[in-house]
């Protein structure tokens, strides 16, 4: 194989190193964001995902009682508690008293302070501060010390997310506006693609450079006029200016130019001869349609379909034109804008409501995949 | 079942004339291989038979019937394509059974006659299969079976082993010819541009060449008194050896001589008009046979030799480069490059043609039909 294709060992290593290096590249943020959204909030904050399978350390600071708490014992005065107090308590590897060292000595170890005071922080978070003369001052030693805990991962953000933050509405209304909009420019696109492939009639030849011509019409050009057209049909009617349908018209009638290019050059490229023995066996344009090119299509519609959906289901302009922001209309890609401004800082809110978001793409391109590379034509002619 | 007859059929794209003209009697029950070669219009006349493309002008009968604008489903045929044309996601029952579900016949009668042409087919056992999973044989055999089912009363075929390897090729060449003798009422008419399909199938032949009927006849007459230059030259492998000539005595026999002034007596007729006229003399490679006598055609050098075992072809410069002579001699017979031959055929195998290409055989026939 290496040899016929003349391609040499390096050559074919260095394709794959290449391929494997953008995989690695493009795969790496999706883990990331899957990682976090799973981890615990306060351990995204503390490191980054690439370490949660570590136990995470951070170093914090705290304040030991003041001089009212001391003890005397055995003629020293004693300091004695837990620096995490009634907390929660994390396993401490290391202490120290300068903010320019915080981890300067090791747990359970006793630090000398200078004048014969000493401290001791143990590993479960317990301490003994001991001096020859008393304590004075009402403010207590600062220490530092560096906690670690065990990696904890939850799916508490996902409930967070899905059942209070509004996102698992969303996530209705998304394939509320997706579904449709995948669907319907479908049909019609295979229908207009099989009659302009196939079927003689005048003006054909004009009516696909129309079609093709309309594929470089910018969408943000066609929105504003296309809204206020719809806003008047809907007035006509009385039907109110931000619905469902209305989206699912302006995608179908964004997609269907390139629909119908796609199908057409499909359909078109099929063996004729097939078509002209169905003809003979008597079958009608539509039955030759039907039986014959809907189901010899179905690479073709598989990948349309992946285009589409996942062009509405990102999309965000048409979405924030056509549809409203109330909890019953707003789909993902405008929650998860809203949240950025509310919710900025909250990574855990933010990851999670990333990765449900490109769950469904993910779901829909692995399913469909594939039907991008399988010929269904095999066996039909001669070498297919 | 049913003739079909074409009376002055032409077919054009805009201002390009495909066919001109055509006229054919082909009578019920005849098997006839339309012949030619590449872009000679046999697969568009076909097709115009079939419905698929719609003729300019003149009249289409099938079963005296006008079919001109009859749609192909209606018109009592079936075809077998070159590329099989298969439904690829159907099973091969589903291939077959497409005409009928379409035709909304009964089950009970769609399984009867599937299996009936599966029977016949040999394909019971792949019923179930699909194309993809079968091999070229097979698909043709499952694209024979489609045709076979629709019952019609003529059968088209536009080049159904041009796909198939050499020795499948034979092989159902022959189910082919078997298939035409299951069924003698039905009329087959076969595109193919390999001779040796059209005269071990045909009953009749129809040589075509740039939309125009050359000549149509028996495998055999075309073979023996091919009506003109290119029949003469298409029909026969390898292809008869042409040589400019004159005519020395017209009459009957006719004297004419050729290459280095030799003369031959072929019994043809001619008129007495054509004394001295330039006319082309033809033998073909098989009639050649070595001289023993000092009575011969040709003489000259043995330029190459191509042994085929059986049979080898000899090359022979008789003083034309451009047109070297070409024997087909027993393979058996010593022959060696360099050598001097001497070359005979027998009078009956000797033909004449005018400058126009056609035969004197013709003229002959022509003047007696007249």
């Amino acid at each position: 194989m290496a040899a016929s294709t003349g391609k040499s060992f390096v050559g074919r290593f260095g394709v794959h190193i290449a391929v494997l290096v953008f995989v690695v590249i493009w795969t790496i943020p999706t883990l990331g964001i899957l990682v976090s959204s799973l981890r615990d909030k306060d351990q995204i904050i503390a490191s980054g995902w690439w370490n949660s399978f570590a136990s995470s350390s951070q170093t914090e600071a705290g304040r030991l009682p003041a001089a009212s708490a001391q003890t005397q014992k055995d003629g020293k005065y004693v300091i004695e508690g837990n620096v995490f107090g009634d907390g929660a308590k994390r396993a401490i590897s290391a202490f120290g008293t300068k903010a320019a060292a915080p981890t300067q000595y090791k747990a359970g170890t006793a630090a000398d302070l200078g004048d014969g005071v000493t401290l001791q922080v143990n590993a479960d978070g317990s301490f003994v501060l001991a001096s020859p003369k008393a304590f004075e001052g009402d403010r207590g030693q600062r220490v530092y010390f560096a906690s670690s805990a065990p990696p904890k991962f939850t799916t508490a953000n996902y409930d967070a997310v899905l059942f209070s933050e509004g996102i698992g509405r969303s996530f209705m209304n998304s394939l509320t506006v997706t579904i449709p909009a995948t669907i319907i420019p479908i049909l019609i696109a295979a229908f207009a693609a099989y009659a302009l492939a196939w079927m003689r009639f005048p003006g054909r030849a004009l009516l696909i450079a129309v079609i093709i011509g309309l594929l470089v019409v910018p969408l943000q050009m066609s929105l504003i006029p296309l809204l206020k057209l719809y806003n008047g049909v809907g007035t006509f009617f009385g039907v109110p200016s931000k619905t469902y349908l209305g989206i699912w018209l302006a995608h179908t009638g964004f997609g269907l130019p390139f629909a119908i290019y796609l199908l057409r050059s499909y359909i078109a490229g099929l063996p004729r001869e097939i078509m002209e023995s169905a003809r003979i066996d008597g079958a009608s344009d539509f039955e030759i349609f039907v039986k014959i090119v809907l189901p010899l299509s179905f690479p073709v519609l598989a990948s349309f379909a992946i285009f589409q959906f996942l062009w509405v289901w990102n999309d965000l302009l048409v979405a924030m034109v056509f549809l409203g922001t109330a909890p019953d209309q707003i789909v993902l890609t405008a929650k998860l804008n809203a949240l950025l401004g509310s919710r900025g800082g909250n990574w855990e809110i933010l990851t999670t409501s990333a990765f449900i978001t490109i769950i469904v793409p993910l779901i829909v391109f692995f399913s469909l995949q594939r039907y991008f590379v399988r010929g269904l034509l095999a066996g039909s002619v001669k070498g297919g | 079942m049913a003739d079909v007859t074409l009376n002055q059929v032409k077919k054009s794209y805009g201002n390009l004339n495909i066919l001109h003209g055509i006229d054919l009697d082909i009578k019920s029950g005849e098997f006839i291989v339309f012949v030619g070669p590449s872009g000679c219009g046999k697969s568009t006349l076909l097709r115009s038979i079939a419905g698929l493309e719609e003729i300019t002008s003149g009249e289409l009968k099938i079963d005296g019937e006008v079919v001109n604008d009859v749609p192909p489903s209606k018109r009592g045929i079936a075809m077998v394509f070159q590329s099989y044309a298969l439904y690829p996601h159907m099973t091969v029952y589903d291939n077959m059974a497409f005409s009928m579900k379409i035709g909304k016949e009964s089950k009970a009668e769609i399984d009867k006659r599937v299996r009936q042409a599966a029977e016949i087919l040999q394909l019971t056992k792949y019923l179930d299969r699909l194309p993809k999973a079968m091999s070229g044989g097979q698909r043709q055999r499952v694209a024979i079976g489609r045709a076979i089912v629709r019952n019609p009363k003529v059968f088209l075929f536009d080049e159904p082993l041009s796909n198939l390897d050499a020795a499948l090729r034979v092989a159902t060449r022959i189910e082919i010819a078997k298939l035409k003798e299951s069924m003698p009422n039905t009329t087959m008419i076969y595109v193919t541009h390999d001779q040796v399909e059209a005269m071990t199938l045909a009953d009749r032949i129809v040589v075509l060449k740039e939309g125009r009927v050359e000549q149509v006849g028996t495998p055999m007459e075309l073979y023996k008194r091919p009506g003109n230059l290119f029949v003469a030259q298409f029909i026969g492998s390898p292809a008869m050896n042409i040589l400019p000539a004159k005519i020395e005595k017209a009459g009957n026999p006719t004297v004419v001589s050729h290459v280095g002034d030799r003369k031959a007596t072929v019994p043809i007729a001619t008129p007495a008009s054509a004394n001295g006229a330039a006319v082309s003399f033809g033998v073909r490679p098989e009639d050649l046979v070595i001289a023993t006598g000092s009575d011969y055609l040709f003489e000259g050098k043995v330029d190459y030799i191509e042994q085929l075992g059986e049979v080898q072809l000899v090359y022979i410069d008789i003083g034309r480069a451009d047109l070297p002579l070409v024997a087909k001699l027993p393979g058996n017979v010593e022959v060696k490059r360099g050598e001097t031959l001497r070359l005979n055929a027998s009078a009956g195998d000797l033909h004449i043609f005018d400058a126009d290409g056609h035969s004197f055989t013709l003229h002959r026939e022509e003047a007696k039909a007249a």
